[in-house]
């Protein structure tokens, strides 16, 4: 009876876990059938085609859209973690006027809801002259509320002698973030690194707005645009395979970095 | 020497400052002078006193996006803390393949909600798509997924729970092991059984982490965008205009900033004080 009782909980467990995989397993298999058979397939197509790919390969300039997703997400994700663990810096570390000032600013700006600063900063980026420019997509993000906290948080638990110690040996502040405070705050480091990444590569909105010349579009606008702006001539399996190229290179990196995906993830959820 | 000691940590934090006064002071400023504006940033910037707060207060559309908001959130926020709260329960037992299971749960939370959109946006189709499909397949009739102005909505709040379920059963689980097991085993001498254990035990101990699940899920029901741009571009009939929708549809669309930034002002206010009542109930409860 026992038994019986923990094998329908696995299956009913193994029921709730397909529900969340399998949408993604029929993306990935209509992406590579035929495109007559999409309509009714459910496990397997009768044979597989790279036709999806090669016509969206041939329609939009995929490969274009992943350099430039790679360029702005690695830039940010540097900016966020250089300037994030600089300010965690000064704001755990050194005492100075304005401080706690600053700290509440900061905590602060992360309770505004962003619909009040879209359009104002929008007219910033034209009046700078950064609309279809790399600095449009990258700049504005640099300085990340959250991770800052999570630095000043993190620094806050290691303790001052070793600064000091670093200090006597003739650090500057610099060297002391870089070369004492880094190698030994590698959780933190990690934790922002994904997430930060993870929001850059998956952003749209923003691209939306700032981006209208092809080229410089991101992943995620490129195929946005191309789904809903019917140059995918309703071809679905084209459609498709342009959202499996979107999702692939964070799907591969979360089969292989899981645990710190999610402990990540987790992490800026309990933070807010 | 001491002088550069004392300039060091406003160095330091400068950057915070320039991008602190540039990308959220300004802005917040000139949110509200645009308000009182008309400008579609070619020609001049036209005062117009109050006539944008008029002009919304007579918009079906604003008040349309704030009844599908509410919709939104009426039906995702207790779906999410459900499912979530009850693969969470599952997960906590002693069970195999436990980083199997979660890991299976999370992966919507990391993919982008462009390709999710784009994905149940087929499953939902009306003659081929997945849903349909199994329902005339045990006798139902179709159902208008995303063409029903009744519907649309309720099946974008469904799709929004599936993307982002997975990150609550973290959030979940973490409340769960802070439970100490004493207090279960105080229950079991008692006698309590399943169900009275979890709700005189567990939910208690677990209010703060239902809080926060309201409260992001009520911010991200105001961010809405790319689910209905991609599905429906805000159709049928408005129905699935969000907040985000439409103040990227007057700015972006029609180049009418000053309306635009009124609403975006206006969502603003109505997401705070939407938090801070959520915030007194919740804690009036316990």
């Amino acid at each position: 009876m026992k038994k019986i009782k923990s094998i329908l909980f696995y299956v009913a467990l193994t029921v709730c876990a397909v529900i969340f995989v399998y949408p993604f397993y029929w993306m990935v298999i209509a992406s590579i059938a035929p495109e007559n058979e999409i309509g009714s397939l459910t496990l397997m197509p009768t044979s597989l085609t790279l036709t999806s790919y090669a016509q969206m390969v041939d329609k939009i300039p995929i490969g274009g859209a992943f350099i430039n997703s790679i360029i702005v997400a690695s830039s940010i994700t540097i900016g966020v973690l250089i300037f994030g663990s600089m300010i965690g810096y000064a704001l755990s570390k050194l005492v100075f006027k304005g401080r706690d000032l600053i700290f509440y600013v900061i905590i602060f700006t992360m309770t505004l809801p962003f619909q009040i600063t879209l359009i104002p900063q929008y007219i910033i980026m034209v009046k700078f002259g950064w609309i279809d420019t790399y600095w449009a997509l990258i700049v504005p993000y640099l300085i990340n509320a959250l991770s800052i906290i999570m630095f000043r948080q993190y620094f806050k638990s290691i303790p001052d002698s070793l600064i000091d110690a670093a200090r006597l040996d003739g650090c500057n502040e610099l060297q002391i973030i870089f070369r004492i405070l880094w190698p030994n705050s590698m959780p933190a480091i990690i934790t922002i690194g994904i997430i930060t990444f993870m929001a850059s590569w998956n952003e749209v909105l923003w691209p939306l707005i700032v981006i209208r010349d092809e080229s410089l579009m991101t992943m995620p606008q490129l195929v946005t645009l191309f789904a809903v702006g019917g140059r995918a001539e309703s071809q679905l399996g084209v459609k498709l395979a342009s959202a499996v190229m979107l999702a692939l290179p964070i799907v591969l990196a979360y089969l292989f970095f899981q645990k710190y995906f999610i402990q990540s993830m987790a992490s800026t959820g309990i933070k807010e | 020497m001491i002088n550069r000691k004392k300039i060091l940590p406003y160095l330091l934090v400068s950057p915070y400052i320039v991008h602190f006064l540039l990308f959220v002071a300004f802005p917040v400023v000139f949110s509200i002078v645009l308000t009182f504006h008309k400008w579609n940033i070619i020609s001049p910037m036209e005062y117009t006193g109050f006539n944008n707060y008029i002009r919304l207060f007579n918009d079906k559309t604003f008040f349309k996006a704030i009844g599908n908001t509410l919709i939104f959130l009426i039906i995702h926020i207790p779906l999410q803390i459900i499912v979530a709260l009850f693969l969470a329960e599952i997960l906590n037992q002693k069970i195999k393949l436990r980083g199997v299971f979660r890991g299976a749960f999370f992966l919507p939370v990391i993919v982008s909600g462009v390709v999710v959109t784009i994905l149940w946006q087929q499953l939902f189709g009306f003659d081929t798509g997945l849903f349909n499909r199994l329902l005339t397949g045990i006798g139902f009739g179709k159902i208008g997924w995303l063409t029903d102005p009744n519907i649309a909505m309720t099946s974008i709040a469904v799709m929004a729970t599936w993307k982002n379920v997975g990150l609550y059963i973290i959030l979940f689980l973490v409340g769960l092991q802070t439970v100490p097991t004493q207090y279960y085993e105080a229950a079991d001498l008692e006698g309590a059984n399943h169900w009275q254990k979890f709700f005189k035990i567990t939910l208690p101990m677990i209010n703060p982490t239902i809080f926060m699940v309201v409260i992001l899920s009520t911010i991200g029901g105001f961010s809405l965008f790319i689910e209905p741009y991609i599905m429906t571009g805000g159709g049928p009939l408005n129905s699935t205009v969000s907040a985000v929708l439409y103040i990227y549809k007057q700015g972006f669309f029609y180049y009418h900033m000053g309306y635009a930034a009124t609403l975006g002002l206006f969502f603003a206010f109505i997401i705070l004080a939407v938090v801070m009542i959520q915030k007194k109930f919740i804690e009036k409860d316990h």
